[in-house]
């Protein structure tokens, strides 16, 4: 019981610190400035179209490493969770080296269509793509494991394509796991730091999100920094809760 | 339960190995101490120091420690404004090398540092560009061209303010397409060639070696910035701090510095 009560208190004080530092007063002016709404905007559009992204390529990604017939399927699955323990900042730096004007790949987008993403929003949705999408597969592949296959085997009997079956019969079933590994990607993909500012950088409008802005407000306005800590707190705390109460029930 | 186990029987050997190397320090400064140092300088003396001085105090702790050997010189770099916060917050330090004299005045008015700090060196910004120059960039007026790609340091760190000091004096608008948290960040950027120029130390030019070039511009002597050092009046090892500042401001440690690209006061 002590541990426990200990683990929960390790967790919530810092939390707590950030209320109590609150510069309240002047927390509504603080919290309807310029800066703190370009920063919050940018965020929310980046870590959703981030998940978007990661819908689309992480899903079939899943669906690869729970059914697929994959040859050294441990390896690639382990690859896939490669970025949830590498440092953020490292992933940052492999993207740039990849994809950077001068990168591996990057360097013939740019040369070709004049495409360089460092720099860019759309380097940000890359950068938080990458760092989140490994939640997305693994929530997925869970779900699909769980799912039993009969009911597929069966709608395919019946004369379903393939296409059918899986809209109407292995989507509804996996759901949960989805909705729980898109908020995670989400959630995840919105504080996303390291990689963000290796790769693409910090403009004000276009890169800069919020993790960012708290980090380069603390060099100079603490209270700032707070402030966007907050926004940041209570956005993650109400869509955890609010997806949990609704959809998560057994699965977060 | 079982896990847990066995988790900790593979890293009892590493605990084994960490006390033996922590013993070994031990006995070595043990042994140091005993062989009698004349000077009667002893112990560990902790420096606090601006990242850009890595290189330098590096070498002048070598250095330092060999004329004194009953003396561990040991370095915490990181940026001034978060080693000033550190200080403030009671870090056992003996001595701060700032980056910027704002950091020292924060420690100077919570009344950490008693004896007043000294300008040890000076830093000027210079123009940094990928080898062979893709950019063609020749001066401060090429940031204020959209069709380059600018990397500047953030308004918020002592690089940054000093190079918006820089385009006010000049008249040039900058054009950046990231500000970046750090000045090692920066050059960076431009050591992968991601960006056409950027505004650095020169100091930074000179630690990045052949893969960054370095323009100098004449609005540099606009914007220099000063490094004050000074020992801390909570020094655990007073003796040492004062010794290892009066070694960074002596004449022997001006040639590190001027090597390194920085101006002595």
């Amino acid at each position: 019981m002590v541990p426990a009560l200990l683990g929960l208190v390790f967790l919530m004080v810092p939390l707590a610190g950030l209320l109590v530092r609150a510069p309240w007063r002047d927390l509504p002016d603080r919290l309807f400035s310029a800066e703190v709404g370009q920063a919050l905007r940018l965020s929310l559009v980046c870590a959703s179209l981030a998940t978007v992204l990661c819908l689309v390529l992480g899903v079939p990604l899943a669906w690869l490493l729970a059914r697929g017939d994959l040859p050294g399927r441990g390896l690639v699955r382990a690859l896939v969770t490669v970025p949830l323990v590498l440092p953020p900042v490292v992933g940052g730096v492999a993207l740039l080296l990849v994809l950077g004007r001068r990168g591996l790949v990057g360097q013939y987008l740019y040369d070709w269509f004049g495409v360089a993403l460092p720099f860019t929003t759309a380097g940000v949705v890359v950068a938080e793509a990458f760092v989140a999408m490994p939640f997305l597969v693994i929530s997925v592949e869970g779900a699909l494991r769980g799912a039993d296959p009969r009911y597929e085997e069966a709608a395919a009997t019946l004369g379903a394509s393939r296409w059918l079956t899986f809209r109407r019969v292995t989507l509804p079933s996996i759901l949960p796991g989805v909705v729980a590994g898109t908020v995670l990607c989400w959630a995840r993909a919105l504080g996303e730091f390291g990689a963000t500012i290796t790769f693409a950088g910090n403009f004000p409008g276009r890169t800069t999100t919020m993790p960012l802005a708290v980090y380069l407000a603390l060099e100079t306005d603490p209270a700032a920094a707070i402030v966007l800590s907050l926004v940041l707190l209570l956005v993650s705390v109400v869509v955890l809760a609010a997806l949990r109460e609704r959809w998560l029930r057994g699965v977060l | 339960m079982r896990t847990v186990g066995r988790v900790l029987r593979c890293l009892a050997p590493a605990a084994v190995l960490i006390t033996m190397l922590a013993g070994c320090a031990a006995d070595d400064s043990g042994d140091s101490a005993g062989s009698g140092p004349e000077d009667g300088l002893v112990g560990t003396v902790n420096v606090f120091a601006a990242a850009s001085l890595t290189e330098t105090f590096t070498t002048l702790g070598e250095r330092f420690e060999q004329a004194h050997p009953g003396v561990d010189v040991v370095f915490n770099f990181g940026g001034s404004s978060a080693l000033a916060e550190q200080i403030r917050q009671g870090a056992p330090a003996d001595v701060f090398a700032s980056a910027a004299p704002r950091n020292m005045e924060q420690v100077q008015e919570s009344g950490d540092v008693t004896a007043g700090p000294v300008t040890f060196v000076r830093n000027r910004l210079e123009i940094a560009v990928p080898t062979g120059n893709p950019g063609s960039i020749s001066g401060l007026a090429d940031f204020g061209r959209p069709e380059h790609r600018i990397a500047l340091c953030a308004e918020q760190v002592p690089c940054g303010a000093a190079a918006d000091k820089v385009f006010t004096a000049a008249g040039v608008t900058p054009q950046p397409d990231t500000r970046e948290p750090d000045v090692k960040a920066v050059l960076t950027k431009v050591t992968l060639g991601e960006v056409d120029a950027a505004l650095v130390y020169r100091t930074d030019v000179r630690a990045a070696g052949d893969t960054v070039t370095g323009i100098e511009f004449p609005e540099s002597d606009g914007a220099i910035n000063d490094y004050p050092i000074a020992p801390l009046a909570a020094a655990p090892n007073p003796a040492a701090a004062a010794a290892f500042v009066d070694y960074v401001i002596s004449p022997q440690a001006r040639s590190v510095f001027t090597t390194a690209g920085f101006d002595t006061p």
